[in-house]
């Protein structure tokens, strides 16, 4: 690892970036509108969003950095200049992290832009400290960034890019415990959850607006920290730098 | 003279289809050397395997007296892709700052090298927005950052204009007068005689080594293209 290679590589996709603006404003406030789209569904239902506006924090940056990280990175893989990369210095690991950095920043953005939408506009009321949502709001969104960049090295080509999000996302949404209390599932399914990264995920936001502490809030959280290394640590061995 | 690259029984296959069965060259260092023959006859990825992307099945590819795809290699060997292998939301300054960040070339480098390949008014437009020849010019110059020992091009003349191709083949013959090692690729044969040697494939297999002079004089022609012409005409009969 270079911290030099890897810091450059981390400059260079924010500038790309930079280039699309209208991928910023997408990327900052699309799930800040979905927010609001919940919060006036329920608006006629008394506590509603107050239950399902956290867990859904814990959604939405998810799935929006899972999607631009597996497909930006996807894009890099079939233009060529991955295979030029791999001539170079470059170490894998400089280049997943480079990009980890970049969406990261993005993603940690997004989510104060979400959670601050939430609670202020929506007035989602939470029991627990706004900065603990914050908390774990960026590190789902980091999550998100970690599994793209790894989904990314199973697809050949955009669509099946796309294709992950039914595959590897959804079945995470049904089984999170956002549609149902996760202790009231069928045993089997209640096993699977556990080993799916957005139910702790969901798990830690339902602490904070539950106002628990301690390991109720902390753990979920580590376990989605977990994930998210794990993630960035397979990554870079999906790369080859020799090709068929 | 010495060889920059050494290839040895080198064997490769791309799914079902064998493209080299046993393939032998050699690339002498300090000169230009032409790399020629149709679409579909290996060049690619020969270019490939001596820069260490190419998986290969058997065979050995040594540069610069070290396995091919070496980290030592890394910084020492430049590979300059057949499509533009820039990115197209960025500028052209800003994709040479970047690549010569991750090769640790001097700053100063970016600028010389956007000169070279004459792209200096382009500087700061998005390499997307540019023309084709413009943008495989953008790729050439990542090719020419720091001071490599042995540089490889895939086609980097492709779809230039005959005063720009020329301009690029006196870069080359100065890289090269620098000490530098080029292996060009091309199948436009008349820049076959700017080279200083010529390796000419069919079908992955060396149909001739041999030099610009060399060509003409064993097939009495002066016309590169037919000289080809009457290699193949020679191999296929015999």
């Amino acid at each position: 690892m270079n911290g030099i290679r890897m810091s450059a590589t981390a400059a260079r996709v924010l500038r790309q970036l930079s280039h699309d603006p209208r991928s910023i404003v997408l990327m900052l406030v699309a799930p800040s509108l979905l927010v609001g789209l919940f919060a006036w569904l329920f608006s006629e239902q008394d506590g509603v969003f107050d239950t399902i506006g956290g867990p859904i924090l814990a959604l939405f940056p998810f799935v929006v950095m899972f999607l631009i990280t597996s497909i930006t990175t996807l894009r890099e893989r079939r233009s060529g200049t991955l295979e030029r990369l791999m001539t170079t210095p470059l170490g894998k690991s400089d280049f997943i992290l480079g990009y980890a950095l970049a969406f990261g920043a993005m993603a940690a953005l997004q989510a104060i832009v979400t959670v601050t939408f939430a609670v202020v506009v929506c007035g989602l009321d939470v029991d627990g400290p706004q900065w603990q949502l914050g908390v774990v709001a960026v590190v789902d969104a980091l999550l998100g960034t970690a599994l793209g960049l790894l989904a990314s090295a199973f697809a050949r080509t955009e669509f099946q890019a796309v294709q992950f999000m039914p595959l590897l996302v959804f079945p995470q949404i049904i089984l999170g415990g956002l549609f149902m209390p996760r202790d009231q599932m069928p045993d089997v399914l209640y096993a699977i959850s556990d080993w799916l990264p957005l139910s702790h995920a969901v798990d830690a936001v339902n602490a904070v607006t539950a106002a628990e502490e301690g390991w109720d809030l902390w753990g979920p959280l580590l376990i989605v920290v977990a994930f998210t290394v794990g993630a960035l640590v397979l990554a870079p061995l999906t790369l080859r730098r020799r090709t068929p | 003279m010495t060889d920059a690259v050494v290839v040895a029984g080198l064997r490769v296959s791309r799914g079902r289809t064998v493209v080299f069965d046993g393939l032998d060259l050699t690339i002498p260092a300090g000169s230009v050397t032409g790399l020629l023959g149709p679409s579909g006859s290996g060049k690619t990825t020969l270019m490939r395997a001596i820069v260490g992307v190419q998986k290969v099945t058997g065979g050995s590819v040594t540069v610069l007296g070290s396995p091919a795809g070496s980290t030592r290699l890394r910084r020492r060997v430049a590979y300059d892709t057949q499509s533009a292998s820039v990115y197209g939301d960025l500028t052209v300054r800003q994709n040479l700052r970047y690549f010569a960040r991750v090769l640790g070339a001097p700053r100063g480098d970016v600028d010389r090298v956007i000169d070279e390949v004459g792209l200096s008014d382009q500087a700061d437009r998005l390499a997307g927005t540019l023309s084709g020849g413009q943008e495989n010019r953008v790729s050439l110059a990542v090719a020419m950052l720091g001071a490599p020992e042995l540089i490889i091009l895939d086609e980097p003349t492709v779809g230039l204009d005959p005063v720009l191709r020329a301009e690029l083949w006196g870069i080359f013959r100065s890289l090269a007068d620098g000490g530098a090692t080029l292996l060009v690729s091309s199948h436009v044969m008349d820049e076959a005689l700017r080279c200083d040697r010529l390796l000419l494939m069919r079908a992955g297999r060396l149909v001739a080594d041999t030099t610009p002079h060399g060509l003409l004089e064993s097939t009495g022609t002066d016309d590169p293209d037919a000289a080809f012409l009457a290699l193949i005409q020679r191999e296929d009969a015999a």
